[in-house]
């Protein structure tokens, strides 16, 4: 099992320029600081208004949005950009964080939704997969990663040409992570995408299912192409 | 205790007691002054029917034998004890004959019946010549104006009323009678109006001395009582004295309020206690770690790591901080907008084929029975965790059984209630008092210290339950321990 650096990983994904609007100064500098060491431009706003401004005029990749703002909050920042046909994938931060205001927070036009206090690591995978140029994988049907390759209509999956054959949660688990090849996944992200919970688990089962997926994908052949990336989630990656 | 008077004003009671007594008051004024205005006016009318009789029989006399027959009878009347008042004069105002002695001047000019009371004087009380005197210094009818009169002032007249006539020779007759009774009656009235407003100012001092300063001494034992227990001292309950009535309601109302306070207060010191000593732990861990790897002279990988570990640490707190909120949430009853229909057994093979690679891995057989689709209105992520956490248990619980390690999860419908059962065959918690308190937040029985968790798992489990209407209940299994999530079959949220 190898552990590749973490910034190094993330550099692999190119450069994005996000939006953050949020009122705390101090979280703000935080987060444009963490985004600049992990190769990504990010610009601040203070205020609802000011955030409505600079998302309109500008071509973000991604926006990270708290939900309580001064002058305007989130939800109506989200909403009044969504009508404006704005499609700039959001990420909604919150310090309520139950699963109603998920929903509200998701209907608001948001698109992922991270409750506060969270790990940047957490926040920065979710943006990574957030951004609309990583994400174009959703209409192929064939995912193809290094040698290994799935095919999302037969439900078959290879690898170097030899048949795999998978449960079918863990054929999911699989396609989830094809999708966002080269890029983090956290276990919550995975929780959330292949099994629809949005609770942390008590002790480590999503590990055990990444890793008897894992000796099916990778024993028997030479290289390893689903890595944990420490301190953050898993990454599949070829080559 | 002694108040003074504006001190007594303030209180509620002495103003209502002092309300009422204003209120009252005027109402006894206001129909004392009606009913006494309407008895004048009867009274009245009776006089006026008397003396109009009398003036009937005084008109047969003139006429059966003229002005002779009628002073003869004048006379004979006047002379009858209690008789009312006669005057015959001339044209000049010369009496002729009669009864009265002196009258207030101008009474006999003007016909008909006179406005006002006037006053008079009998024969033997004044002198006679007084009335032609005023008569012709003041021609005018002011019948009650007699201020510069020298006969009104100083000596003592009676009062009446009369009617005045014109016989056909010019001659003047008079026929009155005395207004002695409603005098009388007057008086009686005004007595009886100062009376009753003794009596009804005097009942409301003694209302308010008994009844409003009861009250009042009532609601002093009451705000004494919480002062005592803003005071610090939330074992003190308010006075009731068992006499069932509002203040006792009140009284008991509040205390049950303090007895709520005080177990909240009790469970929220509990709680801040659990904090302080499970969060004390791993923060100190935390800053022994940083401050171990800043002392010593290290590898940089040795850095990196024990930064992973500071992370890993920092993420345990907040999974814990998280529970200990959602907890709140639940218990002060979350929003119910987020229910629906969930299929509890496609949530039993969810949770359990989320979990049968770590129990594979535990050498711990997870097994499900879920005969039937049972739906019931809910959240299916709130019941997703209380599940797993409670299966999370079984398997950690059940490594040491025995026997081989087993965890049997079942769903079933039971008389009007739905239950789901895990079931584990480990030691599971053969003390019913460390049962019963192993739901409670942040216990963590003895045994299980050493086992990783926040101690808030089985309470974010029950809190889900109570969410739901629902139940959860610990049950020994011999050997290991049942949990039991029990749904009310007609559930609504």
């Amino acid at each position: 099992m190898t552990a590749p650096q973490l910034s190094n990983e993330i550099a692999y994904n190119g450069s994005m320029k996000i939006l953050i609007m949020e009122d705390d100064r101090e979280a703000a500098d935080y987060l444009q600081k963490a985004f600049a060491e992990a190769g990504h431009t990010a610009h601040v706003a203070g205020d609802g208004e000011t955030g409505f401004a600079l998302a309109d005029a500008g071509d973000y990749d991604v926006m990270v949005v708290d939900r309580l703002m001064p002058r305007r909050d989130g939800l109506s920042v989200i909403a009044a950009l969504r009508s404006r046909g704005n499609t700039t994938p959001v990420l909604i931060l919150s310090a309520l964080g139950e699963v109603d205001d998920r929903v509200t927070g998701l209907r608001a036009g948001g698109d992922d939704y991270l409750t506060k206090p969270y790990a940047f690591s957490e926040l920065l995978a979710r943006v990574e997969v957030l951004n609309r140029r990583a994400s174009a994988r959703e209409s192929e049907t064939v995912y193809r990663v290094g040698d290994l390759e799935l095919d999302r209509l037969s439900h078959s999956v290879k690898r170097a040409g030899r048949e795999i054959t998978l449960q079918p949660r863990e054929f999911r688990l699989l396609e989830y992570l094809m999708r966002h090849a080269g890029q983090v996944v956290t276990r919550t992200m995975l929780l959330e995408n292949v099994w629809d919970y949005h609770f942390d688990p008590q002790t480590n089962v999503i590990d055990v299912h990444v890793s008897r997926l894992r000796g099916k994908i990778e024993k028997g052949f030479d290289k390893p192409i689903l890595h944990t990336i420490r301190g953050a989630g898993y990454m599949l990656k070829g080559g | 205790m002694a108040l003074s008077l504006p001190a007594i004003m303030k209180t509620t009671a002495a103003r209502l007691s002092a309300l009422y007594l204003l209120l009252f008051a005027l109402c006894a004024v206001l129909l004392v002054l009606y009913m006494t205005s309407l008895s004048a006016r009867m009274l009245t009318a009776q006089t006026q029917e008397t003396i109009n009789d009398e003036v009937l029989g005084l008109a047969r006399a003139y006429q059966r034998g003229g002005l002779p027959v009628l002073v003869r009878v004048v006379e004979a009347r006047s002379r009858q004890p209690g008789a009312n008042l006669y005057l015959i004069a001339d044209a000049n105002g010369q009496i002729l004959t009669g009864n009265v002695q002196s009258l207030e001047p101008g009474v006999i000019e003007t016909e008909g019946w006179t406005t006002e009371p006037f006053s008079y004087q009998r024969f033997g009380e004044g002198e006679l010549d007084r009335l032609r005197s005023g008569a012709t210094d003041q021609p005018a009818p002011q019948t009650g104006d007699s201020s510069n009169t020298p006969q009104s002032t100083g000596e003592k007249g009676h009062n009446a009323i009369a009617l005045v006539l014109r016989l056909p020779n010019q001659m003047i007759m008079l026929v009155g009678r005395d207004l002695g009774e409603p005098e009388r009656f007057r008086a009686v009235i005004s007595r009886a109006l100062t009376l009753a407003l003794g009596m009804m100012g005097l009942g409301g001092i003694l209302i308010w001395f008994f009844v409003g300063r009861a009250a009042l001494k009532r609601i002093d034992s009451v705000s004494d009582a919480s002062r005592r227990i803003m005071g610090g001292d939330l074992s003190g309950r308010l006075p009731v004295t068992g006499a069932g009535d509002e203040f006792d309601r009140l009284s008991e109302n509040l205390n049950s309020m303090l007895a709520r306070i005080a177990m909240l207060n009790e469970g929220l010191k509990q709680v801040s206690d659990n904090i302080a000593h499970d969060l004390k732990t791993p923060l100190t861990r935390l800053r022994n770690r940083a401050e171990a790897t800043l002392a010593g002279r290290h590898k940089i990988e040795d850095y990196r790591q024990a930064l992973e570990g500071t992370i890993a640490e920092s993420d345990q707190l907040i999974k814990t901080f998280n529970a200990i909120l959602m907890i709140s949430r639940l218990e002060a009853g979350y929003s119910s907008e987020q229910t629906g229909p969930v299929d509890l057994a496609a949530t039993v093979s969810d949770v359990v084929e989320l979990y049968e690679p770590v129990a594979e891995e535990a050498g711990v057989a997870l097994e499900a029975t879920a005969p039937e689709a049972l739906t019931i209105n809910g959240n299916r992520e709130l019941i997703g965790q209380a599940l797993s956490n409670i299966v999370d248990n079984a398997i950690k619980y059940s490594t040491d059984a025995a026997e081989a390690p087993k965890v049997r999860v079942v769903l079933e419908r039971l008389g009007n209630e739905i239950k789901l059962t895990v079931t584990d065959n480990g030691h599971g918690i053969p003390d019913d008092a460390d049962r019963a308190r192993a739901t409670e937040r942040f216990v963590r029985l003895e045994k299980s210290r050493s086992q990783p968790g926040s101690g808030l798992g089985l309470s974010l489990a029950k809190a889900i339950m109570t969410f739901h209407n629902g139940r959860l209940d610990l049950l020994p299994a011999n050997p290991g321990l049942s949990v039991v999530m029990s749904f009310p079959l007609r559930e609504t949220h």
